[in-house]
């Protein structure tokens, strides 16, 4: 349990004050007068709608942007960071929400990037590696050597290398942007240990996350933005009333529900099965079917291999041993080609590094696949692609509805909106889905989970992967949990509980040692 | 890769924004317009094509008496897009290999090999239709043979082209026994010396390329492969792209650009060698990198390309017609491949934010 700020008589120090904090991008006012107000040893969280300008703001904070207009104070001084290792000195750590490590460099170099340990002006690899191995271990993952290359790592591992970014340097203040949305449930619980550590060292946390029930087990005080405005400041992280909260972000009321389930799981016929599907270090002797109008759900721990699995029934990776068939038809081995021609799509879990060209529209990256079929004679028709993607910009809730700005200049959340909407366009009959609901926001969240229900009651088959149980419990018509690789329970998914997948999935994590 | 504009690293890196491109710390994740493609590589082109006018000034201020002569002035423009045609046909298949996330260095010895292999004697004896099918057929070939060493044999762009760099330069020197071949056709002879409208046929072969190239790059879904294969490779192969067939197709298109452009250049010096087309792939990356084009992929145009080879033809002309000397020449050249990479990596953002806000306005 974490402390609340209890009136104790004593105003507990103010570290950060931020007032009337506006930055505006081309078209956009991304923040329109922000109030902020962080104390010394809390745990801030910032709530919002994607696109609520959460990750712009602290953006600010850290000296990547700077405001236009408005003030902030750091520690009662005011000041304008001119640049992220500027905001790093003053003791202002971040972990953004988009991973910002080099894939080239070694674990540690990555943790030190930009304040190595010098010794007449060589970079002293030795200590670079030893502190690094200590940081790691401070957070529980000494398994991860310091001198792999990042590339090299599970997303999850990476997550971990970007927090012992934040931490190599004394940080009075440390901001986080959607932490958890890579983490499995075991590495969050982990996560809030060192948050409670560091808050008990008296430093301040701000916090961002669309999970509410994060925010009421670590959070102290709320701060809810909404179109870029403070709406609500300082409420109480555990006794607000989760209505309340919803309404603050989205202006109306929310039921955070899944969509109904057909009354009689529709017995049409085997779209996808997959027989005794092996990869070496991944997973083994996996065999599984998905029916047409059925949505079966992965559940398991990162790195429990539910993503390799996935993309080796894509084609992205080549299975060892094994047959995938889609309707009746064996597909090649390693072939992305292949699944794609058969009606396969896969949206990844990786969305800036496997999905989307930050550079390109947002109704080019999500006719990414289906461009070629509304060619004609290879001529590109940009404005049918255009109007496609509309429909699913709309029916997805994307912000800002403008097809034709970068995607790069999208929040997260809506990123991820594109990544996943590229596949629900076109006439894919199989749909895998990792972790397709990573950091979209709750209202987005139903838009989503409403759509994948459609397209089932239409025929297309859905193999889900995610790390939220309930996610996986309430969408899926059946619930497949793997552990180490393996598929160690199958069930309908009202025959299983959440208490249930939890054990089953952690009663391996006991036995430490990573696969391979 | 190498020159990419902002290579240097943010020292505690923010999150780099388009990660193809990235830029340094400062500008955080607003180095793309919302305008996306049209916004951004408009105004490029807008300062390219002052950049070209005001070397032209240069060249009026410097010449006074030469410009004061309409027909001279006329003439002057005319051979500096004749001096241009040649280039420009190879940086547009250039434009097309970088944007797609390669480099071509064997560009110049393709050239040669092509030339020199459609004027022997025994091609020649096949008539025009002969000599231009074997030089656009060697072309072709050899693009197609770098594609499959780098998409098919994994060797990297760089090297892959620079072992052919050599080879073919190697063997066009074996067929041509190092010797100049004269080329006796008149109808590739005339290509150089014929004019319609005052203006050389070379002239128009460069235009239909590059009207050619603008279409396939934004309006075909081969342009649109291109983009995505270079911009992001693992994303387009899981948006079920074949990224190895494309890449290899892109090495094609190239090859085939230099076939061209070795018929252009026999016919402008009415023969070929092996020594033809010399360093032709520093001035075609040289073009397509100061006309915007991305050395790490991902993103470019043509038009920038094409103002790229016009700007540096025309400062060549412009060297030529003070006298000066080509090392001075080549020096000015060096500086301006820097400037221009600067210029891009610092001035873009504020001129974008400036045409996003009036589309912005405009659009309501
Ligand atoms: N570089 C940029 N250029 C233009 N617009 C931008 C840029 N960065 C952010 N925006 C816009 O600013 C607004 C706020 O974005 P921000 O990333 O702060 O949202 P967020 O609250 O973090 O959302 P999410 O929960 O999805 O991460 C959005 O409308 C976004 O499109
Ligand atoms: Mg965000």
């Amino acid at each position: 349990m974490s402390t609340h700020a209890e009136p104790t008589g004593v105003e507990p120090d103010v570290v950060l004050r931020l007032t009337d904090v506006v930055k505006t991008f081309p078209g956009v006012r991304a923040l329109d007068g922000v109030q902020l107000e962080v104390r010394a040893g809390e745990v801030h969280c910032l709530l919002g709608q994607n696109g609520a300008g959460k990750s712009t703001l602290i953006k600010v904070l850290s000296g990547v942007h700077r405001p236009d207009a408005g003030t902030v104070e750091w520690l009662g001084e005011p000041v304008q960071f001119a640049n992220p290792q500027a905001a790093m000195k003053a003791g202002i750590a971040t972990i953004y929400q988009e991973l910002d490590l080099v894939n080239d460099l070694s674990v540690g170099e990555n943790v030190f990037l930009g304040h190595e340990p010098r010794r007449f002006g060589f970079v002293r690899r030795g200590t670079i590696a030893d502190r690094t191995r200590q940081i790691l271990g401070s957070l529980g993952h000494e398994e991860i050597p310091a001198r792999r290359m990042v590339h090299a790592l599970e997303p999850a591992g990476k997550q971990v290398v970007s927090m012992a970014r934040a931490l190599s340097q004394e940080a009075r203040l440390l901001i986080m942007d959607e932490p958890s949305a890579v983490l499995a449930h075991d590495e969050v619980e982990n996560l809030f240990r060192i948050i409670r550590r560091l808050t008990a060292q008296g430093i301040a946390v701000i916090y961002i996350s669309h999970r509410l029930e994060e925010i009421r087990e670590i959070g102290d005080r709320v701060t809810v933005l909404k179109d870029g405005r403070t709406t609500a400041e300082n409420l109480s992280a555990a006794g607000t009333p989760t209505s309340e909260l919803v309404s603050r972000m989205t202006g109306r009321t929310i039921e955070y529900v899944f969509p109904p389930r057909p009354e009689e799981p529709p017995q049409t016929a085997e779209l996808l099965k997959v027989t005794n599907l092996s990869r070496a270090g991944e997973f083994r002797d996996v065999s599984l079917s998905v029916a047409a109008g059925e949505i079966v759900g992965i559940a398991g721990l990162v790195g429990s291999g539910r993503s390799e699995l996935l993309e080796t029934i894509y084609g992205a990776r080549r299975s060892d041993t094994g047959t995938v068939e889609l309707g009746g038809r064996k597909l090649r081995a390693g072939s992305v080609g292949a699944a794609v021609r058969a009606g396969m799509g896969m949206a990844p879990e990786e969305r800036k590094s496997q999905a989307l060209l930050l550079g390109e529209p947002i109704y080019r990256n999500m006719t990414l696949a289906t461009f070629s079929g509304l060619a004609r004679l290879g001529f590109t028709n940009a404005g049918r692609e255009r109007a496609e993607a509309d429909r699913i910009a709309g029916s997805l809730d994307l912000r800002p509805l403008d097809v034709r700005r970068a995607v790069g200049t999208l929040s997260g959340g809506n990123q991820q909106k594109v990544v996943v909407g590229r596949w629900l366009l076109g006439d894919t009959r199989l749909l895998l889905l990792d972790e397709p609901t990573r950091g979209v926001d709750v209202g987005a969240r139903a838009e989503l989970y409403r759509v994948i229900r459609r397209l089932a009651s239409e025929g297309v088959g859905v193999l889900l992967v995610s790390s939220e149980v309930p996610e996986v419990l309430g969408l899926a018509d059946r619930v497949l949990v793997m552990r180490e690789g393996r598929v160690v329970r199958e069930a309908p998914s009202h025959e299983i509980d959440e208490d249930t997948v939890l054990d089953l999935v952690m009663s391996g994590s006991l036995m430490e040692g990573t696969p391979a | 890769m190498t020159l990419s504009e902002g290579t240097g690293l943010p020292a505690q890196s923010p999150p780099v924004e388009p990660a193809k491109t990235g830029h340094a710390p400062a500008n955080g994740g607003q180095k793309r317009s919302w305008a996306g493609e049209s916004g951004e590589s408009v105004a490029r082109n807008l300062v390219l094509v002052g950049v070209l006018v005001a070397l032209i000034v240069i060249g009026a201020v410097t010449q006074p008496e030469l410009y004061s002569d309409s027909t001279w002035v006329w003439n002057n423009i005319v051979s500096i897009l004749q001096l241009a045609s040649v280039v420009g046909v190879v940086t547009v298949g250039m434009t097309f290999v970088i944007i797609g996330g390669g480099i071509d260095l064997s560009v110049g010895a393709i050239v040669a090999l092509a030339g020199v292999w459609c004027t022997t004697l025994a091609t020649q004896s096949y008539g025009t239709v002969g000599m231009i099918f074997t030089a656009l057929v060697v072309g072709v070939a050899v693009g197609l043979v770098n594609g499959v060493l780098i998409s098919y044999g994994r060797l990297v762009p760089f090297i892959a082209t620079l072992a052919m760099l050599v080879s073919a330069r190697g063997l066009a020197a074996a067929i041509s026994g190092k010797q100049t071949q004269i080329s006796s056709n008149s109808f590739i002879n005339s290509l150089a010396s014929d004019r319609v409208l005052g203006v050389p046929l070379l002239v128009y072969i460069l235009a239909v390329v590059a009207v050619a190239g603008w279409v396939l790059l934004n309006r075909t879904t081969f342009g649109r492969r291109t983009v995505a294969v270079g911009g992001n490779p693992e994303a387009a192969r899981l948006a079920g792209i074949d990224v190895k067939l494309h890449t290899m197709l892109l090495y094609g298109l190239s090859g085939l650009c230099c076939g061209i452009a070795a018929i252009m250049l026999t016919s402008q010096a009415t023969s070929a060698q092996a020594a033809m087309g010399n360093l032709y792939e520093l001035d075609a990356i040289a073009a397509a990198i100061i006309g915007g084009t991305l050395l790490s992929g991902g993103r470019g145009t043509i038009v920038g390309s094409i103002l790229g080879v016009l700007i540096f033809a025309t400062i060549t002309n412009l060297f030529a017609i003070n006298g000066l000397s080509t090392e001075a020449q080549n020096m000015v050249k060096g500086g301006i491949i820097v400037a221009a990479v600067l210029v891009q990596q610092f001035r873009f953002k504020s001129l974008t934010r400036f045409f996003a806000r009036n589309r912005a306005t405009t659009a309501g």
